[in-house]
Formats: C-alpha cells, sequence, structure tokens
C-alpha cells in the first residue's frame, strides 16, 4: 500500500533507499548537560513511508525526546535524521517544521486566536493567499468532523476537551504535510472519547496515508493505531519494532512480553478488523414489506429472524416469527421487533465489535459501510473462532521454539 | 479662617475664581504621568523581553528597578537636578518618574511572559514559529493582561508621586499643593484643590485603562 503515494522526494538524488523510507534515524543519540547517562543511546530506525509507527515504552524512556529530536525541538546530540533521502540535521528548523506536522498532548491550541487562525498558522507563516488559507480551514474542519460555519469564529475555551483535540490535529495537517508526530495526542481525553478519536482517525489515516510517527505508553493504544510498533526500554533501545501481529505472537524478551502483559489473547481481538473476517449474511426485508412476505422467509431460511431495513438499507429492526403473530396484521414492521442495535463498519476492531454485543445482549452485531448502509452480520462464534486461531498461532510459537527468530 | 463662612463655602469661592488653572495645572500633570509612563513602558518592556528566559539578569534587573523604588522622592529629586543637562524643572521630574515606573511594568512583563503555558509555546515552536514571530504573535499577546496591569500599577504610582515634583519647580498640581505657603487663607483650598485634582486624575486614568484592557485583549482569554 505504500507505493501508491507518489509524494516526491525533494532531493531523492542522495536518498540511498529508493524513496520509500519517508524517515531515517541513523545513530542518533541525545544526552542533555549535565546528565551522565544519554536520554536517547544510538538510535537507527526507518520509518516506511505512509505507515503509523508508534512508539511505546515506559516512562522515561526517551519517547518524547526522540520524537523531538525529528523537529529538532531537541537538537540531538549526535546521528544523523533524512527525510525521504535527505539529511535534515542541519538546515534551518523552521523551515523543516513547516513540513512536518506536530500534535503533543496538551494540544497547545494558542488560546487568544480562533479556531480558524489557530488551524491557519502554517499556511500563513508559508505565505498562502487569504482565500486558499480560508478554504483549506473549511476543509479540515469538515475532515474532523466540525461544522466550520458553527466552530471557525470560535476561540479555543469556547470547545470541549475532544474538539480542541480535534482542532489540534487539524491545524497540524494544515499544510499538508508528509510527516506527522504525535505525543499522547489522545492522552487528556476520557476513555470514551479517546476511543471515537482513535477511530476516526484511523478512518482518516485510510485517505491520507501520511507518514505517522505517534507516542503513547498504553500498549493497547498502540496496538490498535500501529501499522509498525517500536517497544523502547530505557535510553530509546529498540526491544523490538515489528508489527503488533508480530509482537503479541511473537514478542522478542520477557520485557517485550511483560510490556504486552496479561490478557494478551484478548488483547488480538484488537487486532482483527470487521473487514478482515468473514461477514454472514442474513435475510433481510425492506420496511415497507408485507407480514406474509416475513413469514415466507423464515420459512425458507435457517435465521430465526429478519432484518428490517429503510428505504436506504438502513437497518432498522429485528422482526421474528413471535413478533409478527402477536402484533397482527397491518402493524408496519418498522413497528415491530427488537431495535437493530450492535452495528459497527468495517474499520471496528473485533474487541469493539464485541463489546457492541455485549451492551446491546445480542449475539449478532450488524456491520453497515460508512453511509449506514447494511452489509452483513458477524456473530459471536466468528469472534470466538478467530480467538481460537490467534490462540493456535501462540502456541505453534512455543512449540516450534527460536527457529522462527531470522524472520523478525 | 473666620467663623462666619464653612470651609467647602470657602473652597467653593476659590473654585469659582482659581478652576482655570486648576485645570491648566492639572493637564500639565497628566502630560508630564504619560510622557513618564511612554518612555518606563518602552524601557521596562524591552529589559522584561531581553531579560524573562536568563535567571541572572532578571534577577539583576529586578533588583536594580526595585532599589530605584525605594529611594525616598525627596532625596531622589535633590540629586537629579545637580546633574547636567537636567537641573531644576520637568526634565528631572521625568526622569525621576520613569526610574519609579520601571519596577511595576518590568517585573510584570517578566511575570507575564513566564506564565504563557510552555506547551503553547512549544506547539508554536514546532509549527516553524521563529523566535520573534513567536514572541509577538503568541507570548505577548498572551502575557499582555498581566503587563498592562504593570503599566497601570506605574501610571497610578507616578500620579502620586508626580505631585512631589514640584518640589523641584516640576509641572502639575502639586505646585498647588507646595506651592502654597502654609498658614496662609487660602492654602487649605489650594492643597484641597490639589489633592482633589490627583484623585481625580488617577479616577481617568483607571478608566481610560479599563477601556484599553478591553479594547487589546483578545476574546479568548478574557
Ligand atoms: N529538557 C530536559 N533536560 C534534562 N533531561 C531531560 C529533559 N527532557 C527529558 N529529560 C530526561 O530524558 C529522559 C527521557 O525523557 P522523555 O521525556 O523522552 O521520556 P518519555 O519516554 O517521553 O516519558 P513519558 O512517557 O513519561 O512521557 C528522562 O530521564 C528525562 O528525565
Ligand atoms: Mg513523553
Amino acid at each position: 500500500m505504500t507505493d501508491t503515494q507518489d509524494a516526491v522526494a525533494p532531493d531523492s538524488g542522495t536518498a540511498p533507499d529508493g524513496g520509500k523510507v519517508e524517515i531515517r534515524l541513523e545513530n542518533l543519540a541525545k544526552r542533555f548537560p549535565g546528565q551522565d547517562d544519554p536520554a536517547v543511546d544510538d538510535l537507527t530506525m526507518e520509518i516506511p513511508k505512509g505507515e503509523i509507527v508508534i512508539l511505546v515504552g515506559p516512562s522515561g524512556c526517551g519517547k518524547t525526546t526522540t520524537m523531538k529530536m525529528i523537529n529538532r525541538i531537541i537538537e540531538p546530540t549526535s546521528g544523523r535524521i533524512f527525510l525521504d533521502g535527505e539529511d535534515v540535521t542541519d538546515v534551518n528548523p523552521d523551515q523543516l517544521r513547516r513540513r512536518i506536522g506536530y500534535v503533543i498532548q496538551q494540544i497547545g491550541l494558542f488560546p487568544h486566536v480562533s479556531i480558524a487562525n489557530n488551524i491557519a498558522t502554517v499556511p500563513k507563516l508559508l505565505g498562502w493567499k487569504k482565500e486558499r488559507i480560508s478554504e483549506r480551514v473549511d476543509e479540515l474542519l469538515e475532515m474532523v468532523g466540525m461544522d466550520p460555519g458553527q466552530y471557525r469564529n470560535r476561540y479555543p475555551k469556547e470547545l470541549s476537551g475532544g474538539q480542541r483535540q480535534r482542532v489540534g490535529v487539524a491545524r497540524a495537517m494544515s499544510a499538508d504535510p508528509d510527516v506527522m508526530l504525535m505525543d499522547e495526542p489522545f492522552g487528556a481525553i476520557d476513555p470514551i472519547t479517546r476511543d471515537r478519536l482513535q477511530n476516526e482517525f484511523l478512518r482518516l489515516q485510510e485517505q491520507i496515508k501520511k507518514t505517522i510517527i505517534f507516542v503513547t505508553h498504553d500498549i493497547d493504544e498502540a496496538i490498535k493505531m500501529g501499522d509498525r510498533i517500536a517497544i523502547l526500554r530505557e535510553q530509546s533501545h529498540i526491544a523490538q519494532f515489528d508489527t503488533p501481529e508480530r509482537i503479541l505472537v511473537n514478542p522478542a524478551d520477557d520485557f517485550v512480553a511483560d510490556f504486552i502483559g496479561r490478557g494478551a489473547s484478548l488483547k488480538r481481538l484488537s487486532l482483527s478488523r470487521v473487514r478482515d473476517v468473514e461477514l454472514h449474511q442474513w435475510p433481510t426485508v425492506e420496511q415497507g414489506a408485507s407480514h406474509d412476505e416475513v413469514n415466507r422467509l423464515l420459512e425458507g431460511s435457517d435465521k430465526s429472524a429478519v432484518l428490517v431495513l429503510d428505504s436506504e438499507r438502513r437497518p432498522v429492526k429485528w422482526v421474528n416469527a413471535d413478533h409478527l403473530r402477536r402484533a397482527g396484521d397491518g402493524r408496519p414492521l418498522s413497528e415491530l421487533g427488537l431495535p437493530a442495535e450492535a452495528v459497527v463498519q468495517p474499520n471496528a476492531t473485533l474487541s469493539d465489535t464485541l463489546n457492541e454485543m455485549l451492551s446491546a445482549r445480542y449475539s449478532t452485531a450488524i456491520v453497515v459501510d460508512s453511509s449506514n448502509a447494511y452489509q452483513g452480520i458477524v456473530d459471536i462464534d466468528t469472534i470466538n473462532e478467530t480467538v481460537r486461531s490467534l490462540r493456535r498461532a501462540e502456541q505453534g510459537r512455543l512449540r516450534g521454539g527460536d527457529d522462527e527468530d531470522e524472520d523478525r | 479662617m473666620s467663623d462666619d463662612i464653612s470651609w467647602y463655602e470657602s473652597f467653593w469661592t476659590y473654585l469659582e475664581f482659581a478652576w482655570q488653572d486648576v485645570l491648566d495645572l492639572g493637564v500639565d500633570h497628566a502630560v508630564v504621568v504619560i510622557i513618564s509612563v511612554l518612555i518606563a513602558t518602552v524601557t521596562g518592556v524591552a529589559l522584561g523581553v531581553l531579560t524573562y528566559r536568563t535567571e541572572r539578569p532578571r534577577e539583576l534587573v529586578l533588583a536594580v528597578t526595585g532599589t530605584f523604588l525605594t529611594i525616598p522622592s525627596l532625596a531622589l529629586f535633590t540629586l537629579l537636578i545637580q546633574l547636567p543637562l537636567l537641573g531644576l524643572g520637568a526634565k528631572s521630574v521625568v526622569v525621576a518618574l520613569v526610574m519609579y515606573g520601571l519596577l511595576p511594568i518590568v517585573r510584570n512583563t517578566i511575570v507575564g511572559l513566564r506564565e504563557v503555558d510552555s506547551a503553547i509555546v512549544e506547539s508554536a515552536q514546532g509549527m516553524g514559529m521563529g523566535r520573534a514571530a513567536r514572541l509577538w504573535r503568541i507570548e505577548m499577546p498572551l502575557a499582555w493582561p498581566v503587563v498592562l496591569t504593570g503599566i497601570r500599577v506605574a501610571t497610578l504610582l507616578l500620579i502620586g508621586i508626580a505631585a512631589i515634583g514640584a518640589y523641584i519647580n516640576g509641572p502639575g498640581l502639586g505646585e498647588l499643593i507646595f506651592g502654597a505657603s502654609v498658614g496662609s487663607a487660602v492654602a487649605l483650598n489650594e492643597v484641597l484643590a490639589g489633592t482633589l485634582g490627583v484623585i481625580v486624575l488617577a479616577i481617568l486614568f483607571d478608566f481610560v485603562y479599563v477601556v484599553v484592557t478591553r479594547l487589546t485583549t483578545s476574546k479568548g482569554i478574557r
């Protein structure tokens, strides 16, 4: 998926890796004055174009320091930084930073200027024309799900925490940077809003395909958000740098295994998404259909209920033979049966899906596309089967011993 | 004072014939204060901006301007008129007032700038704003209400001290307060007029600051 990017490397003549690597850190180190041990010691790492790479590790291990060396808020003591093959270790830092989106945990919106002007900061520094800036601001607000007419002229204090976070992300993307640095961007928010923002962000990333370095100390967030995860120990020594699947199934050592912690097989559910499993089909009817039609459908199917859809194929109700019998003829289907709850989109994780089912007390979840039209069903058996196969893979690893290590 | 008219009747009669002079002196007073505050603001804000991020210079500036404020005003005036180029009159008064006005302005500039949330400054830096842009477009506007409070305090302080400037022939309402020969019939009236004038001036200035604060502080931080 990384090959479809057509971003042009500004200095691709010097790119030894053919431009596929967006960021390369070479022997990067930082020693703060007056400290015996370096905060970051000899870090070498490649971040592929268009991927989210998560830096995760215990507090004080050097995640933030590593990230801030990339946009040179902290100047490295030694080592080099390459962006798209271009050595940016010594270029003008202000110029460099305008090419890199930056979101920090505290968000850091400017309280004295409007939301529009917050988002317009970098475009203004780059000298864009007024109309272009205002178009871009509206476009970005829409992209993060905020109505421009309503929010453009507000001040940060007039937004909720979640909205501020969205504006922070929009602001970081204002000049369409290829690279984004995000330091615990969803850290200061309640778990429910965080979950929503994470999902929204993943959906956004599917379209924008930025190269993102994302710092967190929460392994669950890392597994959910990351295309790759770098688990760091103190001084930013890489304990393991791999896909979430492989880290969960094949932790490099005890440090990694400890860090992943218990409940790893449930965590694996956050690795599989609805779109990765096979959907079941279910008998459906339009809400205008007659009761006879529903009865015929139920007789011809092994399912005990039908799913009623509205004219745009959005799920409305579950209706079974009992409901029909009790209601008597003529009542529209939309007034019968049980509400169609536990609805998920294809990019939901199986763990989210299981959650939805449990809270609706259904054994099925309805899968809809982005316009909420019915696509299929995931049931609890599918989820169980996924857990079992992940567990089998893990047991295979344990029996297989060390000979898989080469492919790390 | 005679017993047949009360002191306020006497004061009223005095004002009726002297209001034009009192008004002129009030304007002179205001002008001296405004000039001094402007100079103190430019100097004080500059000193604050130059030193707020480095400990030693910051402490030095605060110590020196703090010391100015502890010199008794009569002593300072007496010293200043000895200097060449200054001498008796408005120039020495302005120099003294600037010295007294510096501490509140420098102090509030430093405090205001240091109180700006470092996360905000870092996000500005992370977006590629240079040092100067960060200072003038982010830090100063956020520190501004505090800086302005410093300027306001300095102004009120100087309105009072400026009156003492009459001691070295400075312009302003102090002439009424210090010029009158003690015990004369008009003395009480003049002192009263001068004092009231200073108070009215202070109230007027304060009102102007309320308006200026509203007009120059972003809605986002009110
Ligand atoms: N400006 C600084 N001056 C001196 N030491 C610093 C500075 N910033 C960080 N350090 C030290 O460097 C080490 C790494 O800090 P860093 O902020 O990168 O950790 P982190 O992995 O981001 O931790 P957390 O998860 O708590 O945010 C720590 O030991 C910290 O004390
Ligand atoms: Mg950190």
